[in-house]
């Protein structure tokens, strides 16, 4: 419907335009068009996955992509089991945590070495950098170790403590701190503000588009994190969505149709997120992507 | 407190500075940098997690160069890599190149190609886990049937499997190189286009003499990116192929895949280990050879 309208009214402009300025070649809309195509094509396995969620089983094999009579049964069925309402839990709990862990760190680390002068700075910008060269498969070892000793395996500190800091998101931090005149913090520190104030309540209000860049790239990262947290749990009520859908698919009597409502179920929430900050978030992922 | 305001400026910066680190150099220092040497020396060890951790010197490294499933997974691990990363850098930039000349609907195009980005590999490795499967259940074996096209195997084949898992990893990267591919043709100067229409050069020549090399700082990015992405393969290879991780005969088994096992299926952590740092230096060799090639000449 809403795909119709936007195209109505696309193409009422398209006419206007045609009216006023050069014609809109057929080339155009062959481009147009493809794009279309191929954006539709895009969206097809999230739109299935969708569509099986709302099936009846007998329906589930047809290559109909809108259900003859749409059910919310498997729905119903999932979340009656009950685990899938922990998993949801979990991964809403971790990632949140992890998120405003990132954004309080990275930005305080961040702006520490770009504000101030102190002996060692230099030393800590390299070390925090190296260890963006480090890939986490390497240190999934030595942490299941640390966690074994520590008593962290199957708990929700064992799953956060690696993604409590992120070297990516000091640097894009660092990056946006950059463009904080000194002179704002000069009169904030004349006016006798101490550091810390300076920074939560000066700095960090100026960098606010940054911050939400990070929130977003740390949320999603840990939403769909899976190698990390599918080793250092162990029981089932422990388990984040990605890892609970893992064993929850391997199970041998599961019908596809509950599958993909799991899926769907660790998908809609990103998913719904996005549609509606969708400009905002596709910007923070450029300003993310190009600058850390 | 008295000690502090007898302090001078510059040194009160100091005191402030480490004071804001202290948490976050704890934390680099147990958290990442113990755990790399860590897994440095327990590559030289032999370790089952529950016995004694006993010296084996260059053992857990002789073995992996011995062992044959090691250089098939080295293979598939480039495979995946050198597939995926031309691929995806290809089609995200045509579609990107065409979507920035699009006015009418842009926001609306742009949202179907990056929402795939948006969802978790996971879930998604199931879902196309579904698609591959045989008639009656895949939903494209039940398409090429409805069309009368013989059944193709995907997930049982050992030639194709790899491919197959592919696919939805590429599926799923392309929304964000798309929009960093659009943010740079946006960042190039619209004069240097006018300039080349006063000119009379082709579209061709405009494409190779101005866009691609005022595009190469996004192109360095993009493939950096992608090809350390495709060498850390994991959650879609698991989860598509969950019953025999990484089959069928280790045919579309990563590098990352084996090192799970070793470590968590096998227990033999020294020779995990030791996998784990070839991995480092594939990572590490891999990008500082494309940052070499693509560099500025």
């Amino acid at each position: 419907m809403a795909v119709a309208e936007e195209i109505r009214a696309s193409s009422e402009t398209l006419l206007d335009r045609k009216a006023t300025r050069r014609p809109a070649n057929l080339g155009q809309i062959i481009r147009w068009t493809i794009l279309f195509l191929g954006g539709i094509l895009m969206v097809m396995p999230i739109a299935f996955m969708i569509s099986t969620s709302l099936k009846w089983p007998h329906e589930v094999y047809n290559l109909n992509l809108i259900p003859e009579e749409p059910t919310l049964d498997n729905y119903r069925y999932v979340l009656e089991d009950g685990r899938f309402y922990w998993w949801f839990l979990n991964s809403l709990i971790i990632a949140t945590i992890t998120t405003l862990s990132n954004v309080f760190f990275d930005s305080l680390i961040g702006y520490t070495l770009c504000k101030f002068r102190f002996p060692g700075r230099y030393i800590v910008f390299i070390a925090i950098l190296s260890t963006l060269m480090i890939p986490t498969e390497m240190l999934v070892i030595p942490w299941y170790l640390m966690s074994q000793q520590f008593g962290w395996l199957d708990t929700y500190w064992g799953i956060m403590f690696p993604g409590l800091m992120t070297a990516f998101g000091t640097f894009l931090m660092k990056q946006f701190f950059e463009t904080v005149p000194d002179d704002f913090i000069e009169a904030a520190r004349i006016d006798g503000l101490n550091e810390f104030q300076i920074w939560w309540t000066v700095a960090m209000p100026l960098v606010r588009p940054a911050l939400a860049a990070l929130a977003i790239f740390v949320f999603l990262g840990n939403w769909t994190a899976f190698i990390w947290p599918l080793i250092v749990t162990n029981s089932t009520e422990h388990y984040t969505l990605p890892v609970g859908l893992s064993s929850f698919g391997d199970e041998a009597d599961v019908a596809w149709e509950l599958i993909m409502t799991g899926a769907a179920i660790s998908t809609l929430p990103t998913l719904i997120v996005f549609l509606i900050f969708q400009r905002f978030i596709i910007r923070g992922v450029v300003m993310a992507g190009l600058k850390g | 407190m008295r000690l502090y305001r007898n302090l001078s400026i510059r040194q009160k910066q100091i005191v402030w500075a480490w004071t804001f680190l202290s948490l976050p150099v704890l934390f680099y220092v147990v958290i990442r940098f113990y755990p790399t040497g860590n897994a440095i020396v327990i590559s030289f060890q032999d370790w089952n997690l529950l016995g004694d951790r006993t010296w084996a010197g260059l053992e857990n490294y002789r073995k992996l160069v011995a062992d044959p499933v090691f250089w098939k997974v080295f293979g598939n691990t480039f495979q995946y890599l050198l597939i995926g990363t031309p691929i995806s850098l290809v089609i995200s930039f045509v579609i990107a190149y065409h979507l920035d000349r699009v006015r009418f609907a842009h926001g609306f195009m742009r949202m179907l190609y990056f929402l795939p980005f948006m969802t978790s590999a996971v879930a998604m490795a199931w879902v196309w886990r579904w698609f591959y499967q045989p008639v009656p259940i895949g939903l494209f074996n039940n398409f090429l049937a409805s069309m009368g096209i013989p059944q193709v195997k995907f997930l049982a084949s050992t030639t194709n499997a790899l491919p197959a898992i592919l696919a939805p990893a590429v599926w799923a990267g392309l929304g964000f190189q798309i929009i960093i591919f659009m943010a740079g043709l946006r960042a190039i100067p619209p004069s240097y286009y006018e300039a080349a229409r006063i000119d009379g050069v082709s579209w061709w020549t405009v494409l190779w003499e101005i866009t691609i090399p005022l595009l190469k700082p996004t192109i360095v990015f993009i493939v950096v990116f992608s090809s350390i992405g495709f060498l850390r393969i994991f959650d879609t290879v698991f989860n598509m192929t969950s019953t025999n991780p990484g089959g069928p005969l280790n045919s579309t088994k990563p590098l990352v895949l084996m090192i799970y096992q070793t470590a968590f299926t096998s227990f033999d952590m020294g020779y995990a280990a030791a996998q784990t740092v070839v991995l480092f230096l594939v990572l590490l060799v891999v990008s500082l050879l494309q940052l070499w090639i693509l560099r500025d000449k």
